[in-house]
């Protein structure tokens, strides 16, 4: 049981970090169609930056660690924004430009990160608590766990009453159902473009910061293994489906647990199994509209 | 007489590099109906599109004297253009209330109105637009062009597959609508033409065939025939009022395949 509880909670903090990530995708695609391959990078460099420059405010502490989820939160907002506002935009319908660009972005800020940072993970200083674990019901939970499950759902409540509440969330909400009629209200559907930008980037620059302290070291690398499983997640919930994201987000992690411990280490084979069976049975996703 | 609100002056539209409107000219008064005629498929739809921006065009397009044609969509219709679709293209998953505003670009929308000329889908408010039935979604999609103070309404077979007593509803909304402002009226159902309509414009082969009054067309059932290939049995049938769009007495068929592709 202790065991079964530990996989659960490990399996939700992990997919909390898939959530943050793919929930930019997601929106970015359902509203734009883009498939972005750069978002990975949003993630590493909001988290080496918030590793920066919270560690020169007061390293291994819960003030700096706060910074550091802010600074990363905002570096991943701007840089998803100029790289709308500079690179994509002109590539709009022109969706082969726009998987070269994105993975050519990738590909360079990885060789640019480990320019900078080098090749070898950098490990982080943490909280204290966040190093130590909550028994429950028998199970010790590692309490960053905690934490990592606790920010995702304030940042998918905070998208949520963002979409129902706003003019630019109802906005986005209508451009991923039908943005040429959204254009023929009168709305200039392309200024959201670089809000949902922002906002994946925001999402994707938390998720790096929260990674660091997952993982415990912040790599050139962290944007690029969390991004893979950010896509599978996106594409098993529905691409365009923040729900969708949410839900395949845990179970995908919560598999990803049990199949590493009760099958010998076949959590990341299990995840492309289970991606190619819902993509078999229903090629939308769980919850994705119909193409 | 008045300038006219629209001028089209030789418009050409393609989709996917296929020419889907081909140097078409006319003009749209000030006021009243204009109803832009032909059969399926000769490019009314694309026409309306091709005004608005939505598809790849070349050619002049004037709004009361401005020219438009090199304006974004969003622009065109920040000038007081509103548009009204074929199958109605409102938001599934919105609910109704947030279908309309969504439309609202004005600092004061006409709520009022729209709660007066469609008290069902008033009621409805809360209700996702996506579990409307056919006619309430078309009310709909009317409310969000008519919700905004417009100079030129762009309304596309608001009719089109709806049941009779739907098709006098929103006749009657577009006739009221039509005493403030003009309309370009894209339809298929000869009865509501002859109950809106002033003037025609009708298409062939992606080409204006004739313009004219309302009447001069549709007085002339050798013009029907010729222009739109239908008997127009409004005056001479017995029943129903108003048919439905299949009904072979009233709807214009599609075109031949050498009209559609010429």
């Amino acid at each position: 049981m202790s065991t079964v509880l530990l996989l659960v909670i490990t399996g939700l903090g992990l997919g909390a970090l898939y959530f943050l990530v793919a929930s930019g995708l997601s929106l970015i695609y359902g509203l734009m169609g883009v498939l972005n391959f750069a978002h990975g990078s949003f993630l590493t460099i909001a988290a080496f930056i918030g590793w920066e420059v919270g560690r020169r405010v007061s390293d291994g502490t819960w003030w700096g660690l706060l910074v550091s989820a802010l600074v990363g939160m905002i570096v991943g907002a701007v840089v998803a924004a100029a790289t709308e506002y500079f690179l994509i935009r002109r590539l709009y319908e022109r969706h082969i430009e726009q998987a070269l660009i994105t993975v050519g972005l990738a590909l360079a800020t990885v060789a640019l990160f480990e320019g900078i940072w080098g090749t070898d993970p950098i490990y982080t200083a943490r909280p204290e608590w966040l190093t130590q674990t909550t028994e429950i019901l028998g199970a010790k939970i590692p309490n960053d766990r905690f934490l990592l499950i606790v920010c995702a759902a304030l940042v998918l409540g905070g998208i949520v009453l963002f979409l129902r509440k706003t003019r630019y969330g109802l906005i986005i909400r209508a451009g991923v159902e039908n943005r040429s009629m959204v254009t023929a209200l009168g709305i200039d559907v392309r200024r959201s473009f670089t809000l949902v930008f922002a906002i994946g980037g925001a999402a994707a620059g938390l998720g790096g910061v929260l990674a660091s302290v997952y993982y415990g070291y912040v790599s050139a690398h962290l944007g690029s293994v969390l991004l893979i499983f950010a896509f599978i997640v996106t594409v098993i919930g529905g691409l365009g489906s923040l729900t969708g994201a949410a839900i395949a987000s845990v179970l995908v992690a919560v598999l990803q647990q049990f199949a590493n411990f009760y099958l010998g280490g076949t959590g990341d084979l299990v995840v492309v199994i289970a991606l190619a069976a819902v993509l078999l049975v229903r090629p939308r996703g769980l919850m994705g509209k119909v193409a | 007489m008045s300038e006219p609100i629209l001028v089209v002056d030789g418009l050409n539209g393609r989709i996917a590099g296929q020419q889907v409107v081909e140097d078409i000219s006319f003009e749209v008064p000030a006021s009243g109906v204009t109803a832009l005629l032909g059969r399926n498929g000769v490019g009314k739809t694309s026409t309306i599109k091709s005004i608005l921006g939505l598809i790849d065009r070349t050619g002049a397009v004037h709004l009361g004297g401005e020219r438009i044609d090199r304006l974004p969509t969003h622009r065109i219709v920040q000038r007081g253009v509103g548009y009204v679709p074929e199958d109605r293209e409102i938001f599934g998953s919105l609910s109704v209330a947030e279908n309309l505003r969504l439309a609202e670009r004005d600092d004061r929308p006409r709520r009022e109105l729209i709660e007066r000329l469609f008290p069902d889908i008033h009621a409805r408010r809360a209700q996702r637009a996506g579990t409307l039935s056919g006619g309430q979604q078309q009310m709909v999609s009317l409310a969000r062009a008519l919700v905004n103070e417009n100079r030129l309404l762009l309304v596309d077979e608001p009719t089109k597959g709806l049941a009779p007593r739907i098709v006098d509803e929103v006749a009657a909304a577009l006739a009221e609508a039509a005493a403030t402002v003009p309309i370009l009226l894209v339809e298929q159902n000869l009865h509501v033409i002859r109950k809106l309509a002033e003037r025609v414009v009708v298409l062939s082969g992606g080409r204006v065939v004739f313009t004219g009054s309302a009447a001069d067309l549709l007085d002339d059932e050798a013009r029907i025939q010729r222009y739109l290939g239908v008997h127009d049995a409004t005056d001479d049938r017995a029943a129903p009022a108003h048919a439905p769009d299949h009904d072979a007495a009233t709807a214009i068929p599609v075109a031949d395949t050498t009209e559609e592709l010429r």
